[in-house]
């Protein structure tokens, strides 16, 4: 009741008409990127974070807007999937198995309404599931202490690489670079400047915002440039669109599927380091198993459309759980958002609901407005984004370029932090190479003053005996999990096949055709 | 071996890092932990898995080729130059150059690549300086 009577207060924040501006440009400029190939969530947020900053929008109203363009970007990327079998973003790669065959065959009109409607229920599902699970879980976060949160901490680092990478030593080197990172600065515990090397600029620390849009948005213009994706315009694949609205039949088909999936694209969602990419995927392969009698799975099945989108959309919202319950990000793009709260000096986790309760409550009454404004945006005005994939990627890069620097001029104003962020766009471009992942990387310089100062506070509280780590139940759980959490990808091996890699491969060779 | 080569790389920079968090002068108002012991745990774990990545490479990845790489280099070259000069020329005719050069790297046509150069520069320019005031680089001339 509680929950709800906190909701209504939400509501009448995000209500408002800058709110409700906000998030319709957010829905707009999210779907976009979302659609387009090469942008994805994560890099459409990292760019528009100085625009929120450098509007001088205060909390609620600069989340309000890049959640938005999260939720938009969930959307968008299905319309690259369908029309053109390329994945606007890595979680809609699964979209394309079905949705492209079932474009070819002139039904691309229907496929877009049926997953953009899958996409709403996923989210709208997932949207309650955190108004239900977030509180419970901040219950939970407040028995923590500091020796729980350094655990916690570890278990981030140590499941992020389960699931995503293929490497359990290159995910631990990528979370070891980022906290390494995090420790450059002035120790704020002791005063004493470390690792600045006598330049006065890094006495501050690295500025995370200049990390992430370096990382995230100037490695996939390198990426393009090695690629010289130039020729991939999408104007010589036209197809069919056909009727904009699904049969009621094909619609009722799917509905099972849409909602079985969105739950386990929920839970996905909330586990570390899995993320929307596994939520899709997983969706996928459990309705192929249960559904496919005939074979029609990956010749153009709607159902097969429907899964994954709401799979995606679904995890989307429920890997907003761990990161507002516990400051915790869970997946690249809610990564990023935590580098929105903490540059809005809001430190979230089970205090935030606290202490800013206008913030949470607020953002996700937002996230439930956002998501209509989206299906409306995304049934009937479709016809908008399909001309926008229109954009050859050669005019599109150099302006996500530009982006980038006007953005990070804005809030750091100088020449040095442009140059940091060059040298952070050619790093992310090496290790994108060598198949190191960069959420890590992220993450560690997000999370790394934090982490050591829980430690150092528990360390200190027990009057320097290290087993403090160890001693609450809570503790040793957490610890477990992480171990295990590491270890286990080892033995098992990747959880994503290697067939995604195989379609993701076509997929990229389709671009660079 | 590109594996085995950054694994070289990460131990080096492992014992780089090491090397100077000993270097950390210790404060006398210190805390039980102090400033040093957080960034050794992060060295040794950096230097383990450097180790383990020498150990059990994984398949080469495609490098570009001597072309490409000097491409991206160009690009690299072209971004610095613009981050030092952004200040000194203003940033309608440094934004308008730069995304010139790299619309013409990705494969427009010289004079289609003035054109994008300068529509992205202005394009720019009025949505976030003149629509949402944010602050851009005043160059000489005042823009």
């Amino acid at each position: 009741m509680e929950t709800l009577s906190s909701l209504v207060d939400g509501f009448a924040i995000a209500l408002t008409f800058q709110n409700l501006i906000l998030a319709l440009l957010g829905c707009f400029l999210g779907t976009v990127m979302g659609a387009l190939p090469g942008l994805g969530p994560s890099n459409g947020v990292a760019i528009l974070i100085p625009l929120a900053f450098s509007l001088g929008l205060g909390a609620t109203p600069s989340l309000i807007l890049l959640t938005s363009v999260y939720y938009g970007a969930m959307y968008g990327g299905r319309i690259s999937s369908i029309l053109l079998n390329i994945p606007g973003d890595a979680p809609a790669l699964m979209t394309c198995l079905d949705g492209y065959p079932m474009a070819l065959k002139g039904r691309g009109g229907e496929a877009l309404a049926l997953s953009g409607f899958a996409s709403f229920i996923g989210s709208f599902l997932a949207t309650w599931g955190l108004v239900l699970l977030a509180p419970q879980l901040v219950k939970i976060a407040l028995m923590f202490g500091p020796a729980e949160y350094f655990a916690l901490f570890v278990m981030a680092f140590a499941t992020l690489g389960g699931v995503s990478s293929t490497n359990q030593s290159k995910s631990a080197f990528a979370a070891m670079l980022g906290l390494g990172l995090a420790t450059v600065g002035v120790d704020t515990q002791t005063g004493v400047p470390r690792f600045s090397f006598g330049i006065v600029h890094f006495y501050d620390g690295i500025d995370f915002l200049v990390a992430i849009v370096g990382l995230f948005a100037l490695s996939e213009v390198f990426i393009f440039i090695e690629n010289r994706h130039g020729s991939a315009d999408a104007s010589g694949k036209k197809v069919e669109l056909g009727r904009l609205t699904p049969s009621w039949k094909t619609f009722m088909g799917s509905v099972p599927s849409i909602l079985r999936t969105s739950v386990v694209g929920f839970i996905a969602g909330v586990l570390p380091g899995a993320g929307a990419s596994l939520g899709s995927f997983l969706s996928y392969s459990m309705e192929k198993r249960l559904l496919d009698k005939n074979g029609t799975f990956g010749k153009g099945d709607p159902r097969g459309v429907a899964a994954p989108e709401a799979g995606n959309n679904a995890a989307a919202g429920g890997a907003l759980v761990p990161m507002l319950a516990l400051g915790v990000p869970g997946s690249g793009t809610t990564a990023v958002l935590l580098a929105v709260l903490l540059a809005l000096n809001i430190t979230p986790g089970p205090l935030l609901f606290a202490n800013n309760p206008d913030v949470v409550w607020g953002l996700i009454a937002a996230l439930f407005i956002g998501n209509f404004l989206l299906l409306l945006l995304n049934i009937p005005f479709v016809g908008i984004f399909i001309r926008v994939l229109l954009v050859p990627p050669r005019i599109l890069m150099p302006l996500v370029a530009m982006v980038s620097f006007v953005g990070i001029y804005g809030i750091a104003g100088s020449s040095f932090d442009l140059i940091v962020m060059v040298a952070f766009g050619i790093g992310g471009w090496v290790l994108r190479k060598l198949d190191v992942p960069l959420v890590p990387v992220i993450l560690g310089i997000l999370l790394g003053d934090n982490m050591e100062n829980n430690l150092r506070r528990a360390i200190t509280i027990s009057d320097g005996d290290w087993t403090v780590l160890f001693h609450s139940p809570l503790a040793i759980a957490l610890w477990t999990i992480s171990i295990v959490g590491f270890i286990l990808p080892i033995f098992v091996g990747r959880l994503m096949p290697k067939r995604v890699k195989k379609v993701n491969k076509t997929a990229q060779e389709e671009t660079a055709n | 071996m590109s594996d085995r080569i950054f694994g070289v790389v990460g131990l080096l920079l492992a014992l780089l890092f090491a090397y100077s968090a000993l270097l950390i002068e210790e404060s006398f108002l210190s805390d039980v932990v102090g400033p040093k012991t957080f960034p050794l745990i992060i060295a040794a774990i950096l230097g383990l898995s450097s180790i383990a990545i020498i150990m059990k490479p994984d398949a080469e990845p495609s490098w570009p080729r001597l072309v490409q790489f000097a491409e991206i280099i160009a690009a690299v070259v072209a971004m610095v130059l613009y981050a030092i000069f952004l200040p000194e020329v203003g940033f309608v005719i440094a934004t308008a150059i730069v995304s010139a050069y790299l619309t013409w790297r990705l494969g427009t046509t010289p004079i289609g690549s003035i054109i994008v150069g300068i529509s992205i520069s202005l394009g720019i320019y009025v949505i976030f300086h003149l629509a949402f005031g944010l602050s851009l680089a005043k160059g000489p001339l005042g823009f």
